[in-house]
């Protein structure tokens, strides 16, 4: 079994700080990790590995600084890894991204192709299901649970909802995005990050791929940014200081006036 | 040309999902801009019953496709049911609710349509020529950026629940109601549903809520804001910090990783105002904020503002309720 996983390198957005005049983020000393969800994937990889033999491939897209996200997957376990990097690509939207991973998935072949349900710049969770339909293959979001029944050669999956979940079966090549509380993922030490130093990392550009200018980068994507903003709040209120007796009868008498109480 | 609005109205067990409702009301002032209908698209097994309610609550015409193949969401089927309708009608705009289902249908069909998608959005506004502007936050919500999709269509987004209001529902108003029919490929739906099993918890549900008592890292503890919120009816919401530090369940978080909620009180305890915060509850009718800190960001979105100890301004209410 050969397994893709699809990764994505993402300023750790806990530490973004946004430049209030020219509305841009600030980047410097902002620290990059592998998404969250993205990470876990990577787990459910080398799970699957483990119990039933496979071969792990990270995939990514980004500038040449997203080596470091691949390094830090071959250290938790992964065979072989991939950056997609080419300027052709820079500005693309969702669809373009997926149409670019999914040529790149096609090149590189595979049994099955893990993603995270979605990463926390973007927050969209488009892009797994976006990189199926272009592969023309099946895909299952919301993965809490991820087995494969080897006898049967299935793929059985908890696809989570909010209020329910489906326990699914898929035969043959699919597309799964885990949550990130399927699992934790390894602990890598400095043995792990000295070891995979050794290995390469392949380079995919533009020429490698089948792929149509027309549909990929920021002239190939359907959706534009128009602006962007920070938030501006209008309230103008007086605050007031107030004992707890004072508060509580504040609060009480204000619901009260309103008919809520 | 592309013309109408088109809602994607999700339903579950045959029941209508709020958010479908909240979709119908935004998709009207969308469509009135450009003397446009709304279309509701009503998907299941067994649901037609429903469709005199999405008229009622705006739309224009209902298509429905009543068909087994849609008893459980599959993927597949329902990006087959919405492709063929698109194909065959060309709406300009496709809304669907950024919930667990509409977050894996609409790229799906964004990517077999070719055209854009814009996720979680909190604003839709439309321009004369018919040209959408999505508003969404970005970089864990520290910005808002304005997506447009100027040369294809339908123009998708998808927004999530709470954010846009629920129009009124008035049981006289007249729509047609088509039902459609899908050519089905089966060969291409291969993902099996062995089981689906719902999972009833017995978390009150605080976009529900008429008020919300909702504490953060400043209360030291929640047991009298639940019995503050026992005895005005309301229930108990708290921001990410207790959920993080497991005090209280994700499903009472509100914020932009949490829900959103526009209760008619919101009742802030010991809540900073963090920007992912303030953008679940903002729209809220009347704000309270309690907070020892007089420059809290909370206090900006605040209808009444109050300089207080939270725990025993919390305790004094359960007092004298
Ligand atoms: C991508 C992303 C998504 C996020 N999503 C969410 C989300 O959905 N929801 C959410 O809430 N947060 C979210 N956060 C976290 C958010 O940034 C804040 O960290 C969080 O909201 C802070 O919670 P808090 O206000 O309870 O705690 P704090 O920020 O620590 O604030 C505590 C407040 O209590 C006050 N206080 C202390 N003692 C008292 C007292 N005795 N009486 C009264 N006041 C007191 C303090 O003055 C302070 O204002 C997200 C962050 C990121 C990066």
């Amino acid at each position: 079994m050969k397994i893709i996983v699809c990764i994505k390198q993402v300023p750790n957005t806990t530490e973004i700080k946004i430049d209030p005049v020219k509305n841009t983020l600030i980047r410097d000393g902002v620290p990059s990790i592998i998404n969250p969800d993205d990470k876990t994937a990577i787990e459910v990889a080398l799970q699957l590995k483990e119990k039933h033999g496979a071969e792990v491939v990270v995939l990514t897209m980004g500038p040449m600084q997203a080596e470091k996200a691949l390094r830090e997957a071959l250290a938790m376990g992964a065979d072989e890894a991939y950056l997609l990097s080419d300027r052709a690509f820079a500005g693309s939207d969702t669809l373009a991204t997926s149409t670019i991973i999914a040529a790149a998935v096609k090149k590189l072949g595979a049994d099955l192709v893990l993603c995270g349900r979605q990463a926390i710049d973007g927050d969209t969770a488009q892009v797994g299901p976006q990189i199926a339909e272009h592969l023309g293959i099946p895909q299952i979001t919301y993965a809490a649970a991820v087995d494969y029944d080897a006898e049967r050669e299935v793929l059985v999956v908890k696809r989570q909802f909010e209020d329910r979940y489906q326990t699914l079966e898929a035969k043959g090549l699919c597309l799964v995005t885990v949550l990130s509380t399927l699992g934790t993922p390894r602990y890598m030490n400095v043995w792990d990050m000295v070891a995979q130093d050794e290995k390469e990392i392949g380079i995919i550009t533009f020429a490698d791929l089948d792929l149509d200018k027309a549909n990929i980068g920021l002239s190939g994507s359907p959706t534009k940014v128009k602006s962007t903003a920070t938030k501006q709040f209008d309230k103008t209120i007086e605050t007031v200081e107030l004992d707890p007796e004072g508060a509580a009868r504040a609060i009480v008498d204000a619901l009260k006036a309103r008919h809520l109480i | 040309m592309a013309k109408n609005v088109w809602v994607f109205c999700e339903q579950r067990d045959g029941e209508l999902q709020s958010v479908a409702i909240e979709l119908l009301g935004v998709a009207r002032e969308l469509a009135d801009k450009v003397n446009e209908k709304v279309v509701a698209l009503l998907l299941g097994d067994g649901v037609s019953a429903k469709a005199n309610d999405l008229v009622a609550y705006g739309a224009d015409e209902v298509r429905v496709v009543d068909h087994a193949n849609l008893k459980h969401f599959v993927t597949e089927y329902y990006a087959q049911a919405v492709t063929q309708l698109v194909k065959a009608n060309d709406p300009n705009v496709v809304l669907f609710g950024a919930t667990s289902i509409g977050r894996d249908l609409a790229p799906r069909l964004s990517a077999r349509l070719h055209t854009g998608l814009t996720a979680d959005c909190t604003k839709l506004e439309m321009d004369e020529a018919g040209n959408l502007f999505m508003t969404r936050p970005a970089f864990g919500g520290n910005l808002f950026a304005t997506i447009i999709c100027p040369e294809h269509r339908p123009q998708m987004s998808t927004v999530r629940p709470g954010v846009m209001k629920k129009p009124e529902f008035d049981g006289a108003r007249k729509g047609d109601i088509i039902q459609e029919t899908i050519n089905w490929d089966d060969s291409k739906a291969v993902v099996k549903v062995v089981e689906e099993v719902k999972e009833t918890k017995n978390v009150e549900k605080i976009e529900d809520a008429k008020i919300l008592v909702s504490c953060g890292r400043g209360v030291k503890d929640v047991a009298p804001a639940f019995d503050v919120a026992k005895k005005v009816k309301g229930t108990v919401s708290s921001s990410r910090s207790l959920v993080d530090s497991g005090i209280i369940e994700h499903a009472r978080q509100v914020g932009q990783t949490g829900k959103t909620v526009r209760p008619q009180a919101y009742l802030a305890f010991g809540i900073s105002g963090a920007i992912q915060h303030l953008a679940g509850m903002e729209e809220s009718e009347y704000i309270v904020a309690v907070n020892t800190d007089v420059n809290a960001p909370i206090f900006k979105v605040a209808n009444l503002g109050i300089v207080a100890d939270a725990n025993a301004v919390l305790k004094q209410l359960d007092k004298i309720l």
